[in-house]
């Protein structure tokens, strides 16, 4: 019987490497709506507070995903029909101007308004950005203005481009995905806006943005299967694939086209030319 | 071939044998005591054997070089060729197929190198001390040790195995000038009827080499340690358990011809054994064994100047694994079967450091995390006639790789985004051997057909660097089965004082995976030239041919020589690389008295069939002489060897096609060995 044994072992071992299985169970879980955002703001009124989220710790240039939520002190509930629009202004020591921004909507969570904006430049001292706030509570219209701050990215990379297009127009041109990007190929994601007037910023709709991404500290490597921008109306971003082959630094080299192919800003990465003029950052 | 749905599914020839097992093993306990059957006719095998125990007293006169490393061991053999990266862990080739197209084992044991660069062929992981012998199969004759193409070698694990010898020991010490190599060995054996030990152990350490002209190639010291500990204990008549382990680790690994060096290359390699003379009645020698190894690989540049940005490359690489095969001998048939299989699990990773330290660190998974399980069958039958004999042989294998880190199969996707994580593959081997004898004529033909899954690197290497060609290469998980027809044939011509064989196999590789460059991507290592994808090429076509002799000129003089042809070209008629010239060595060998004395000369053409697509550029013809002399000495009852030797008398200054970038061999280098055993 001993030699049994062996042979059962000598099986049992052997079985193991080809009995393997993933067992995956998916139980819902309760979310909580404003889960690992943080709240930035709060601005408290007599009969309710408004509460201003964002996945960052504070407001950065760039784009900023913002939800709002007003707690209606008296019913203690967060409240639903509260229709709000918003209005971001940089007051600076000549001039006032806005900034590109979409509207506020509960589509996802009826309690949280989301919306984003893009922050052009940072505030100081002197200059400085302000939020102002209209929406409903009981039937009342409300007003709120709030001075926010508004820094440099934590990280340095340069994610947003304000810049003038061989067309004289200025164009805004701000990255928003991936938000923690990976070695693979990642949704690229962009917003563009052009600076009609200081308070005017309509969506720029079916340009062309070609990717190129490179790492300047490796002899300036590139990354196959990128797929350039190109305008999805449904969510009024630009959507391209962007491929790292690996983590650290990389440059994304971008070329702005108008509809018709014109260049409007930006050259082709060569030998000669290292980089782009107009370009993401991004480090991970 | 992949994606194959098997029919047989694994898990049913698991359930299969094991019922099988059960069945069977109830019997058994009344069937073992059976006596054993008289040893299987003795068949020529077109396999070579290479004798290696350095500390053997009898082999030690026919060496003409006993502490010499095993790569230069292998390099002896007619059908290996050794790709040489500098000083250390040379890679074997056989019929001009390297690493991933052989199965190189262990004593049976699959082990897999964990540097992605193949700057360690398992063949690095053994040293002389452990060994017995080489055995060589070539082509589908080494199927028997794994799923092979060009042929199969198996380091056979030197052991006592219940001889009744007591104890025995050795000592032994060897120089080399060239690179001031020192040796130390010393093993202590004890053998009686019911068990037995080996233990061993050498030392290597070599500072940089000097090609001939005393001109110093950096970068080509090494250090190595190797210990092993073999035992046996027998638990009844013809019924016995044995165990091994081998601690290998080598430091400070020069390689003059990569931009890297090693800091690290470690294995630990054990295993299990059990052996029983007879199996159910019929079947004999069953020998069992249970294994698993783990090797360790760190790359390291830190001591390269000039490196353009510093990067650590370690890799890992696991497998646990088993075989079982017995003999089956009826009248007419020999059979011979074999089951075996294996896990591996291969790692390796990239981090770069950037120059501008502000940046974060860049990090790649050169090696996915790929599992490999495969699980084979083989059998045999050696049908012997009057004069004449057959050897039938097929191996089928399940041969499954699955990608299984998340971070790894995501960089691949860049490249495949359809890729699966698992690709599953079925391979099969068949071949036929027939030996005639006509008088003083021995005539040896064959046909055969084989199939190899890609190796790790070729399936899914990401930007692994080779600096033969200086590209990029990125594996393709979607590659196809490689297979292979090949057809041999030899006639030897046998007299007792001279003999004579002319041999030529050919090889039409299907699906033969090979390096082919993708213009449109980017090079990732800095001053790369282009990267290149893993591609299957419809096929390519291998020829070798070989005439060698031996002549007993008197009972002393003995005189060897062969000189052997390769050719290997793509489907364009492109030459495929790393393909030898003609190349030739002889010998004159004297042993007489004690004394033992030999000259030999090796050389090669030029290399006419190069391409330099592959990175390589024409090599000179060369011809090196070489000569070693020794005696041995009787002290009492102990044994003194010594033994002396020059080789490359005319310090030649020469590369050899194997040589990768061309780094120029060794230099004049004189060397002495001393081995004390004490019996």
């Amino acid at each position: 019987m001993k030699t049994l044994n062996y042979i059962f072992a000598i099986l049992l071992l052997s079985a193991t490497f080809v009995s393997c299985s993933d067992d995956d169970d998916n139980t819902p879980v309760a979310v909580d709506p404003v889960e690992g955002l943080n709240m930035i703001y709060e601005i408290p009124a007599t009969d309710h507070t408004v509460q201003i989220y964002s996945e960052k710790q504070n407001l950065e240039v760039g784009y900023n995903e913002i939800s709002i939520r007003i707690k209606d002190m008296a019913s203690d509930k967060y409240v639903t029909n509260a229709a709000p629009t918003w209005m971001p202004m940089m007051h600076m020591e000549t001039m006032e101007h806005s900034a590109p921004h979409s509207m506020l909507t509960n589509t996802e969570e009826n309690t949280v308004y989301k919306g984003y904006i893009v922050f052009q430049m940072p505030s100081n001292d002197t200059e400085y950005w302000e939020m102002i706030l209209n929406y409903s509570l009981n039937g009342q219209q409300k007003e709120e203005t709030l001075r926010v701050s508004v820094s440099q990215p934590a990280d340095g990379m340069k994610k947003t481009q304000v810049f003038m297009g061989a067309d004289d127009t200025r164009y805004i041109l701000a990255y928003v995905n991936p938000r923690d990007p990976e070695v693979a190929v990642n949704d690229l994601q962009a917003v563009l806006y052009k600076m009609e007037s200081m308070m005017s910023f309509p969506i720029v709709e079916n340009y062309k943005i070609t990717v190129d991404p490179r790492m300047p500290g490796m002899g300036n490597h590139s990354s196959p299967n990128n797929e350039d921008m190109t305008y999805t109306s449904a969510t009024k971003m630009y959507d391209g694939k962007l491929s790292l082959t690996m983590t650290g630094y990389w440059k994304i080299n971008l070329k702005l086209m108008n509809a018709n192919g014109e260049v409007l800003k930006g050259e082709d990465v060569t030998e000669l030319n290292p980089e782009s003029s107009l370009y993401f950052e991004l480090e991970f | 071939m992949k994606a194959f749905i098997s029919v047989f599914p694994l898990k049913g020839i698991l359930m299969g044998s094991l019922s099988c097992a059960l069945f069977c093993g109830s019997f058994m306990a009344q069937l073992y005591a059976q006596e054993t059957p008289a040893d299987s006719l003795k068949l020529i095998h077109l396999n070579e054997v290479i004798v290696i125990s350095a500390g053997k007293q009898l082999d030690h006169q026919k060496q003409r070089k006993p502490l010499s490393t095993l790569d230069e061991f292998l390099e002896s053999s007619l059908s290996v060729n050794m790709v040489k990266r500098g000083a250390y862990a040379w890679e074997p080739t056989m019929n001009d197929m390297a690493s991933e197209r052989l199965a190189v084992t262990i004593d049976g044991m699959q082990i897999f190198g964990a540097c992605t660069d193949k700057m360690d062929p398992i063949t690095s992981y053994v040293d002389v001390s452990n060994l017995a012998e080489a055995e060589i199969g070539s082509g589908q004759q080494g199927a028997m040790f794994g799923s092979t193409i060009g042929g199969g070698i198996n380091l056979k694990l030197q052991k006592s195995n219940f001889k009744p010898t007591g104890w025995t020991g050795s000592l032994e010490s060897a120089y080399e000038s060239n690179n001031k190599m020192r040796v130390f060995g010393g093993e202590l054996n004890y053998s009686d009827e019911k068990f037995y030990f080996n233990l061993d152990g050498i030392y290597r350490k070599a500072d940089n080499y000097k090609a001939g002209g005393d001109k110093e190639v950096l970068f080509s010291q090494f250090e190595k340690y190797n210990f092993s500990i073999n035992s046996g204990y027998k638990l009844a008549d013809g019924k016995s358990i044995s165990a091994t382990l081998i601690y290998d680790k080598a430091n400070d690994v020069g390689y003059p011809a990569l931009t890297m060096d090693v800091s690290l290359a470690r294995a630990v390699i054990g295993s299990v054994g059990f052996n029983q003379d007879t199996l159910f009645g019929n079947f004999t020698n069953w020998e069992s064994k249970l294994y698993y190894n783990d090797i360790k690989h760190t790359m390291d540049d830190t001591k390269r100047p000039d490196v353009p940005i510093h990067m650590d490359m370690p890799g890992w690489s696991e497998t646990a694994g088993f075989y079982t095969q017995a003999n089956l001998n009826k009248e007419k048939n020999h059979f011979f079967f074999k089951m075996d299989g294996f896990y591996n699990k291969s790692y390796a990773e990239m981090t770069m450091y950037p120059t501008n330290s502000n940046e974060p660190l860049m990090f790649m998974l050169t090696w996915p995390d790929v599992r490999t399980k495969d699980v084979g069958f083989y059998a045999e039958d050696h049908i012997p006639f009057e004069k004449a004999s057959l050897k039938l042989s097929a191996r089928l294998a399940y041969h499954s790789n699955t990608v299984a880190d998340d971070f790894g199969l995501n960089s691949l996707k860049i490249f495949y985004p359809e890729m699966d994580k698992t690709n599953t593959r079925f391979l099969k081997s068949f071949s036929a051997q027939y030996h005639k004898m006509l008088n003083d004529f021995h005539i040896n033909g064959g046909l055969s057909y084989g199939e190899r899954a890609p190796s790790v690197s070729e399936g899914y290497g990401f930007y692994l660097f080779n600096s033969f060609d200086n590209h990029d290469y990125i594996g393709d998980p979607d590659l196809n089965t490689e297979s292979s027809a090949d057809a041999n044939l030899s006639v030897t011509y046998k007299k007792p004082i001279f003999e004579i064989t002319a041999g030529a196999n050919y090889f039409h590789v299907f699906n033969y995976i090979i390096g082919v460059v993708d213009p449109t991507l980017s090079t990732m290592t800095i001053g790369a030239d282009g990267v290149k994808f893993y591609t299957n090429l419809d096929y390519a076509r291998l020829f070798n041919a070989t005439l060698s002799g031996r002549y007993n000129i008197s009972n002393a003089f003995k005189l060897t020589g062969s000189v052997s042809y390769h050719r290997g070209v793509d489907d364009a008629g492109k030459n495929l690389p790393l393909i030898s010239p003609l190349s030739y060595r002889s010998a004159l060998d004297f042993y007489k008295n004690q004394y033992s004395a030999s000259l030999s000369v090796d050389g090669a053409g030029e290399q006419i069939n190069y391409n330099p697509a592959y990175g390589e550029t024409k090599t000179a013809a060369y011809a090196i002489l070489s000569a070693s002399f020794g005696k041995r000495f009787f002290l009492q009852d102990n044994d003194l060897f010594l033994k002396a030797g020059v080789e490359n008398i005319f310090d030649t200054n020469y590369s050899s096609y194997t040589d990768w970038n061309n780094i120029p061999r060794m230099g004049r280098n004189l060397y002495l060995t001393i081995s004390y055993s004490i019996n």
